[in-house]
């Protein structure tokens, strides 16, 4: 194994990125992700790459957009009110069935809200951001290994179904520091046939374009897209499951909520509370199955986040509405501490599993 | 199981980040498992910073020190904002060139280091965050000249290399101090 060095969530995405093949940055600087750009800024001069500040985030994505279209593995980042701006890219690329991978290490919201910790743009990466049927891959790490991990297969699964894979972190995930393992294999060359590379006189030339003014024509790549996407909901979700044995509760959070919850579960667990959770690592795909199969065991599930609440819709569209779900939460840029958590876990408990 | 929960505390510029890092480091060169979180946010930018720092034999879950074992506080401010927070039985490691006042609790064990009179009277700069982190792992019984030496390789950057040895005698200074 290779040697683990300590480094920023941010840090981490940065160089995973650049082990995954991707020469292309545009940013625009924006708290709590800027060590991002900070690194490409230093790192892809050397190594043959383009960073560039773009003048705007509106910019940096459409630069997206172009490197995407001839190829190239390509990204951006920013935090909440920059995703915003993105969003009429993302829905452009989405039309255009463009692979990148975009970050968002979210910050309180809404408005330019405030810069610290917040899950509050779970609506916005889940279901779509932009306009127009769409789905973006939802990557949430829970560790900085994490950040690395995930956006090299956040590349590796935009490039496979020619799409956007977004990673959600927040604040946190992307400030603090943790041993990290960079030992990745050399990226696979992916072959991208659409690709606006030069055609050598030996093709015809392809066209990158999201506008169909035939609707007989958009609704075909409408219909092919969701297949795609129904295909993915089958194939690739991801989750940990923690403690769920013999759960009779089942804390649901992620990324930074998921560490607290970790803590709150292990002392309730001594105060003999059976007590679990299932860690959606996949935001979309939602990962269905494992809330499918707790509906049955469980008396409630307990949805841990830095929102008012925006994940519980998926719990309960997973469960089927079997199990009532409840709400531990803060917002605004505070992260629910344990005692929080625990103070919830145990008064589900007493109640027989109601809050 | 052990897990140690760490606070650094004071103004922008007397290396709070840098001494947590260091810390964090040393941990994971001895294996352990750690985690290191500045603080980032409206308080970093009027002047104070802090950073939490966890070494753990297990996987650290929540990165967020609420209630540190051990509270490192170099100016006034973070002395009366964290005091309070320090688990029972916890340990504070004061500069007390900086805050002139004791420490209120009766339930935890203080020390008082003039760190950054020391780092000014050893021509040793702003180096009082490592004479207090010297001090702090002398405490600790984890005061290891081989590992302190390994981690400054680590954490000091080869363009950095002359300051080796003046954060090498500041941990001394720190460790040695009575």
């Amino acid at each position: 194994m290779a040697e683990k060095v300590l480094m920023k969530g941010n840090e981490a995405i940065a160089e995973a990125a650049i082990c995954a093949g991707c020469r292309h940055y545009f940013g625009y600087p924006i708290t709590p992700q800027t060590e991002i750009a900070a690194y490409m800024a230093k790192k892809m001069p050397k190594i043959g790459g383009c960073f560039l500040q773009a003048e705007s985030e509106v910019a940096a994505i459409n630069m997206v957009y172009g490197v995407s279209a001839t190829g190239k593995r390509v990204m951006t980042s920013s935090s909440s009110p920059g995703i915003s701006l993105k969003a009429e890219g993302l829905s452009y690329m989405a039309g255009a069935d463009l692979p990148a991978l975009v970050v968002n290490v979210q910050r309180g919201g809404p408005g330019l809200g405030g810069i610290q910790p917040s899950q509050s743009d779970y609506f916005q990466a889940t279901r779509g951001g932009g306009h127009g049927d769409y789905r973006m891959i939802v990557l949430a790490p829970a560790s900085v290994q994490e950040m690395a991990s995930l956006t090299v297969k956040g590349f590796d699964l935009a490039d496979k179904y020619r799409m956007t894979a977004m990673i959600l972190a927040d604040g946190t995930m992307g400030q603090m520091m943790e041993p990290v393992s960079l030992d990745f294999p050399e990226p696979e060359k992916v072959e991208k046939p659409w690709a606006t590379n030069g055609t050598d006189m030996a093709r015809e030339h392809n066209i990158v374009n999201s506008l169909f003014l035939q609707p007989d024509a958009l609704e075909r790549t409408n219909f092919e897209r969701y297949e795609r996407y129904a295909y993915i909901e089958q194939h690739e979700a991801m989750w940990e499951e923690y403690r769920m044995e013999d759960a009779e509760i089942c804390v649901t959070a992620f990324g930074i909520a998921s560490r607290v919850a970790k803590n709150a579960i292990n002392e309730a667990r001594k105060q003999g509370i059976k007590v679990g959770m299932i860690r959606p690592i996949t935001l979309w795909p939602f990962p269905v199955a494992p809330f499918k199969a707790a509906a049955d065991k469980v008396k409630s599930f307990i949805s841990v986040e830095l929102s008012m609440g925006q994940m519980i819709e998926d719990i309960k569209l997973a469960t089927e509405c079997k199990k009532p779900v409840y709400l531990c939460n803060r917002a605004g840029g505070i992260i629910p501490s344990p005692d929080e958590v625990l103070a919830a876990i145990v008064k589900a408990n007493e109640n027989g599993g109601d809050l | 199981m052990s897990q140690t929960q760490f606070l650094f505390s004071g103004f922008g510029g007397q290396g709070i980040l840098f001494a947590g890092k260091f810390l964090a480091y040393k941990g994971m060169m001895e294996d352990r498992q750690v985690s290191w979180l500045p603080s980032y946010g409206p308080e970093m930018r009027g002047g104070t910073a802090s950073c939490s720092v966890i070494l753990s034999d297990e996987p650290v879950g929540s990165p967020i020190v609420t209630r540190p074992d051990v509270l490192v506080a170099m100016n006034l401010p973070s002395l009366d904002k964290f005091e309070s927070a320090v688990a029972p039985g916890g340990i504070i490691f004061v500069d007390s060139t900086l805050v002139e006042r004791k420490v209120q609790r009766t339930d935890v064990t203080t020390y008082y280091i003039p760190a950054t009179k020391m780092a000014a009277d050893n021509n040793l700069g702003n180096l009082a965050n490592m004479i207090i982190v010297g001090k702090l792992l002398s405490v600790l019984g984890e005061y290891d000249a081989d590992s302190i030496a390994t981690t400054l390789g680590k954490v000091i950057s080869a363009r950095k290399a002359n300051l080796l040895d003046v954060n090498r005698t500041a941990l001394q200074l720190g460790a040695d101090f009575e």
